[in-house]
């Protein structure tokens, strides 16, 4: 470790300084503080793009609260109550209705859902173009990838417990996409959900994973993830490492400003723009049009009847677009196993980026055109593939998909030739304004 | 430590012997764990044969009934709907139901024990939704103007026949499975057994 071994803080003599002697000789309180606050050194020509990390944590907060506080009145039960619905959709009905202000926790709930998808999205972007994953933060984006993995695990087993249709039918479809595997698969599905259906083992046990393990693991990973961060520094817009150019008196990054006050107080900037957004979609429009809280869910769920259209939330889609695109059989599998091979690539390829990217510059700043126009085309394709997600499919729309499918995967299997190949502009010794 | 220092072979394989004897209670204690997952003997008992009464099923209806918290379709088929049967043969992926999805008393032409009554489980075998009965032909089902009637997945788009037969090219590799069933009597079957009395 470089430098965390400061000199423990010497009280001032006031009962406060008392006080935080007293704990720094025991914990390393001051040290810590240090370390990842006011002295953890971030480049100052951060922009827009960098709110979104500390917004992701806020939507953390706002999740982990909100669903304390929905815990106290969901019952993960599917068996059916004296008036016939589910007993799982009738207690979220019942803290919609009944429950003082529990339709505003419920709508922060289903919101922020939606918000920290909104949000890690922009925030993996900003790591796109900026070159945040090239060498030495490798790491951090494979723990980033790894929290984006285990948010749509969280997210998926979250919408099970309203046990809608939507609930139902999509836990229905994703259990059985491990049926696919050969040998093990049928199996394998029925272990999963506990039942030969959905049914209400499956409910409990989303539930359990949902409010326990799941949010144990995403705290872990956010925690590696922001360390990795502090041991290596961060990025900046134009790429340029900060720590080449230190003062040779304090060893200080001449570019870097201390994270508190420069930065904290920037962010509640970014903050308090955000939760005006957040605020307004709660308030006036909770289920965003369909696609937050999608309206098949107000129907309590049916086994024996799939609603006429199903489709994902909408964060979901571009990975479900994957899925449907493959209707080929190759080699001695069959199309079904392909799609959930190549939904699983499409997440699992974004840990590989570090080492497809060649370029011998970081930042989009100084990328020639062929970069840029890869990125373009990529970013296109991913919202088509989103949009048609949420359709159902016709053969037009699944040649389409195909389309935007091999784009997908030929932005990132193709990134070492014409990352190598590009022409890059010179980048500064220093950062830009 | 440095490595010339001498290894002491006994310490060295005790260590290797907790280690060892460390590894095995883990496991060990990971297995209930993991096992408690399965389906619980109440799931398991809970798959329990049903009845149906098909004395009122008019020829082209059909009625749904739970069997293992699975829709069973029953369908009376009507002369016109059977005698299209085997002119679809090329456009399907398994028309002679070689693969594994019935009984072999259903493995047929008409997928069923009286060729009138089809019985199948109404999961697509693609990803487990329900499909929807698209029973009106031509262009007014919706799919296409050659359209026979049959079953349409909403999910993914997989179309079957009136005997739960997949069509070629769709996501869902094989036909809607057909579960054990027998006949009560003339108005009853039984889904889920098939040797009652037998």
């Amino acid at each position: 470790m470089a430098t965390t071994n400061y000199e423990k803080h010497k009280s001032d003599g006031t009962m406060a300084g008392n006080a935080l002697e007293w704990v720094d000789a025991r914990f390393p309180m001051t040290s810590m503080w240090r370390a990842h606050l006011s002295e953890y050194y971030a480049p100052k020509n951060f922009n827009f793009w960098y709110y979104f990390g500390s917004l992701a944590l806020l939507v953390l907060v706002i999740q982990i609260v909100t669903g304390i506080f929905l815990v106290m009145n969901y019952k993960p039960d599917a068996s059916l109550n004296a008036a016939g619905v589910p007993v799982a959709f009738a207690s979220v009905e019942y803290i919609m209705r009944d429950v003082p202000w529990g339709w505003l926790i419920r709508y922060m709930h289903s919101t922020g859902a939606s918000a920290f998808f909104i949000v890690v999205y922009l925030h993996m972007f900003r790591g796109l173009i900026y070159g945040s994953y090239r060498k030495p933060r490798e790491l951090v984006w494979i723990f980033g990838v790894l929290i984006f993995l285990v948010l749509m695990a969280e997210a998926f087993m979250g919408y099970l417990l309203p046990w809608g249709q939507m609930s139902y039918w999509g836990a229905q479809v994703i259990v059985n996409l491990f049926s696919a595997i050969p040998v093990i698969g049928p199996d394998l599905s029925v272990w999963i959900r506990g039942d030969f259906v959905v049914s209400d083992a499956t409910l409990n046990r989303f539930f359990a994973f949902h409010v326990i393990a799941v949010p144990l693991v995403l705290l872990g990973l956010v925690v590696a993830h922001i360390l990795a961060l502090h041991e290596v520094g961060s990025n900046n817009p134009d790429g340029v490492e900060i720590k080449k150019n230190k003062d040779p008196k304090t060893g200080i990054p001449l570019d870097g400003i201390p994270f508190h006050p420069y930065y904290t107080v920037k962010d509640i900037v970014g903050v308090v723009g955000f939760l005006i957004v957040f605020s307004i979609i709660v308030f006036f429009a909770p289920e965003g049009g369909g696609y937050f809280l999608e309206y098949n869910n107000f129907i309590p769920a049916d086994p024996l009847k799939t609603p006429p259209h199903i489709a994902p939330v909408w964060y979901f889609t571009p990975y479900y677009s994957i899925l449907r695109a493959n209707t080929v059989n190759f080699f001695w599998l069959d199309a079904k196993l392909w799609g959930v091979i190549f939904m699983g690539l499409g997440v699992v390829i974004l840990a590989f980026l570090p080492w497809l990217d060649r370029s011998p510059v970081k930042s989009i700043r100084y990328r020639g055109p062929l970069f840029k126009g890869a990125l373009a085309i990529f970013v296109v394709s991913f919202f088509i593939l989103g949009y048609l997600g949420i359709l159902p499919p016709t053969p037009g729309r699944t040649l389409v998909a195909q389309i935007c499918t091999i784009i997908y995967f030929a932005f990132f299997l193709l990134m070492p030739i014409y990352t190598k190949i590009d022409r890059c502009k010179p980048v500064p010794d220093r950062v830009t304004h | 430590m440095s490595n010339e220092e001498k290894v002491n072979c006994n310490r060295r394989r005790l260590l290797i012997a907790t280690s060892a004897a460390g590894g095995v209670a883990a496991v060990a204690t990971a297995v209930p764990f993991v096992a408690s997952l399965a389906p619980s003997q109440r799931a398991l008992s809970a798959g329990a044969p049903v009845e149906a009464d098909i004395g009122d099923l008019q020829p082209g209806q059909l009625k749904t009934v739970e069997w293992r918290g699975k829709p069973v379709w029953i369908l009376r088929r009507t002369k016109e709907q059977l005698d299209a049967l085997p002119k679809l043969n090329d456009q399907l992926a398994d028309p002679d139901s070689k693969r594994e999805m019935q009984p072999d008393y259903a493995r047929n032409v008409n997928r069923s024990i009286k060729p009138e009554y089809l019985v199948v489980v109404g999961i697509c075998t693609h990803l487990g939704c329900s499909p929807t009965d698209k029973f009106k032909t031509g262009a007014e089902s919706g799919i296409d103007a050659n359209w026979p009637g049959g079953f349409l997945c909403p999910c993914h788009g997989s179309t079957f026949d009136l005997a739960g037969r997949v069509y070629k090219s769709k996501p869902a590799p094989d036909n809607l499975e057909v579960p054990q069933h027998m006949y009560l009597s003339d108005t009853k079957i039984l889904i889920g057994e098939d040797k009652k009395g037998a």
